[in-house]
């Protein structure tokens, strides 16, 4: 599984090399700051982990790297340069692919379409140049099963899968394109046990591979499986930013539960 | 597997790590085309005709219902692929009047070529198209309301300019301007096949189907246009230009408006202001019975035909059957929803075996 993955990650990414910095990243939507403040660093062979209740801000975070909406105060700086995208192409074509919880894939679409979707590979490059579809069977199938995902037909909608096939086809996918930061909005929330045990482990394979990982989620045990860096959000603005060998699970999940504030209530609830 | 391994190491077979992988049958992968449920409709309606009603096993009546379906199915491959993209059209019925009245009375107010007039009204339909397209993507406003708004502007202005240019509620004759006897042997002339005539409009429909179908399964485009009517947000995501392609489209089913106006301006060389109304619906429903899903993402050109197809052999089979005529909408409502329904069926039962 790794090995695959090793084949296909940029060869250029060199381990501990920061690839995304974000510096006092803020966007306000009209007079509500949904973000702000927030420093981040994604390093090659990484994962950071923004972990965050609901409507703490991680959305509106992924949606600045992955060029959805772009920020409106501090720099992000891409490979040492300072970006500011404009829609998703853009970020893509600097190397950054997001994988979304529930919108990763299109259900109705084969699975050998999902996985070359927006990057077909054609017979010529005039404007309606025909799809190579024989070729890109053959690939999509190939690499699926080499990275451990084994599907009944690649001709079979992708709704057909189980969620973490799923999501373990998109996320082969933007590494199969090269992806040198990847991020994954929350790809585990919707999974059962085993289905995230196999989502893990293949984002522990992508970080092995060189690649920078930002994994979004709520779940404080799954990010310190494969964490090396853990920020919280809470309300927009960033409450904890450790590293692994900073903070305990505990911490973590005590942080995530409330902190403070959890401290304060069970003061109060006292019986 | 393992466990059969301790008990009988000989007799078990050798097994590799890669589960074996059944490819699906024939049957099941026929099952699974959006098109299947509309194809068998139209083959119980056929014979239903065919068994009823003596002349619609002629020659002459088959080209009497081809036409009739031509005439739905040319506009309903256009709102067929737009369907699939995730939009509706509810304006593309009056746009074919628009079309043909604007070629109509530019030409003869102007004493043009009628060729010019055809171009300029392409363009026009292109607008059309191209505004009710920019209006969805730009405001977010459900097509539903965007294109009924232009159904209700188009249909007022067809009518008001009418009146306003000829004083009439048609356009003028136009069958002695020049290059009228060349548009209408390329929009609306009749070919002899010795044993049937077929009007050119059935051979049009046939080349925009075959068209239709290999961009949509074959190119690019087409898997932009499954994607952003199937998950807009997921393929904007993976960097489909989901706008351009609603926009084109829009603008795809204004240009077939324009071809079904150019037919019917050439074939009668004047056109009533009023038609057209209630024609979106009836695009509509060629395109769901032929598989499209209201809800997009899923459907097919194909599908579309066959679904104009039942539409064209309703409508003529009630005549040659002898009918009152009153009956028809009633009947015609009947034969949808049973198509519809046979539909849901054949699609419930391929999703089960995968």
């Amino acid at each position: 599984m790794t090995d695959t993955i090793m084949e296909h990650a940029a060869s250029d990414l060199h381990k501990g090399e920061a690839l995304v910095e974000m510096d006092g990243v803020g966007k306000s939507y009209g007079v509500i700051r949904a973000l702000e403040g927030v420093n981040l660093r994604v390093g090659a062979g990484e994962v950071t982990c923004v972990l965050g209740d609901n409507g703490a801000g991680k959305s509106t975070l992924i949606k600045i790297i992955s060029g959805l909406h772009p920020h409106t105060e501090g720099t992000l700086k891409v490979d040492g340069k300072e970006r500011h995208f404009g829609s998703p192409r853009e970020s893509l074509d600097a190397g950054i692919a997001t994988v979304y919880q529930d919108l990763a894939v299109v259900g109705l679409m084969e699975v050998w379409r999902n996985f070359f979707l927006g990057s077909e590979i054609r017979k010529g490059r005039y404007p309606m140049a025909p799809l190579d579809i024989k070729g890109m069977r053959e690939i999509a199938d190939r690499e699926l099963q080499k990275m451990g995902i084994f599907v009944k037909d690649i001709n079979q909608p992708i709704g057909t899968l189980s969620g973490g096939q799923r999501q373990c086809v998109a996320i082969a996918r933007a590494v199969y394109f090269g992806a040198r930061v990847l991020i994954l909005d929350e790809p585990t929330a919707a999974l059962g046990v085993k289905q995230s045990g196999v989502v893990l482990k293949y984002t522990a394979a992508a970080r092995d591979a060189g690649l920078g990982v930002v994994f979004i989620t709520h779940n404080p045990h799954h990010a310190y499986l494969v964490g090396d860096h853990f920020i919280i959000l809470k309300l927009g603005r960033r409450v904890l930013d450790k590293k692994r060998s900073e903070v305990s699970l505990e911490q973590l999940t005590t942080e995530m539960a409330g902190g403070q504030e959890l401290a304060e209530l069970s003061h109060e609830l006292k019986r | 597997m393992s466990s059969s391994v301790v008990t009988e190491p000989s007799a078990a077979p050798p097994t590799s790590d890669v589960p074996v992988r059944e490819s699906r049958s024939f049957v099941s992968r026929l099952l699974a085309r959006p098109e299947i449920g509309a194809l068998a409709a139209a083959i119980v309606i056929f014979l239903f005709f065919y068994a009823v009603a003596p002349t619609f096993r002629t020659f002459a009546a088959a080209s009497t219902y081809l036409y009739a379906s031509a005439t739905i199915g040319i506009v309903a491959v256009g709102v067929a692929m737009l369907m699939i993209g995730g939009e509706f059209d509810l304006s593309a019925g009056v746009a074919v009047t628009t079309a043909a009245l604007c070629t109509g009375m530019i030409c003869y107010e102007l004493s043009l070529n009628v060729w010019v007039g055809v171009v300029i009204s392409l363009a026009l339909a292109l607008a059309i198209g191209f505004v009710n397209g920019f209006l969805v993507v730009r405001t977010g406003i459900p097509s539903f309301l965007v294109t009924l708004s232009t159904f209700f502007i188009l249909q007022g202005l067809n009518l008001g300019v009418t009146k306003l240019v000829t004083g009439a509620v048609a356009s003028p004759d136009i069958s002695q301007l020049d290059g009228f006897a060349s548009a209408k042997a390329v929009f609306a002339s009749n070919i002899n096949l010795g044993f049937m005539t077929l009007n050119i409009t059935v051979l049009w429909w046939i080349l925009f189907v075959a068209v239709a179908t290999w961009l949509l399964l074959r190119t690019r485009v087409g898997n932009w246009i499954f994607a952003s009517g199937g998950n807009e947000a997921s393929a904007r995501a993976v960097g489909v230009p989901v706008r351009k392609v609603k926009i084109g489209l829009f603008m795809g089913v204004g240009f077939l408006a324009w071809f079904l106006g150019m037919h019917l301006l050439f074939n009668f060389s004047t056109v009533q202001a009023g038609i057209g109304v209630g024609n979106e619906f009836i695009y509509i429903i060629a395109a769901v019975v032929g598989g499209a899903l209201l809800t997009g993402g899923y459907g097919s050109a194909v599908g579309s035909a066959l679904g104009a197809l039942i539409f064209g052999m309703t409508t003529q089979g009630i005549v040659f059957a002898g009918w009152d005529p009153n009956w028809f909408k009633t009947f015609l409502g009947v034969m949808l929803l049973g198509a519809v329904m046979v539909n849901l069926y054949i699609k419930n039962y391929a999703a089960q075996r995968k």
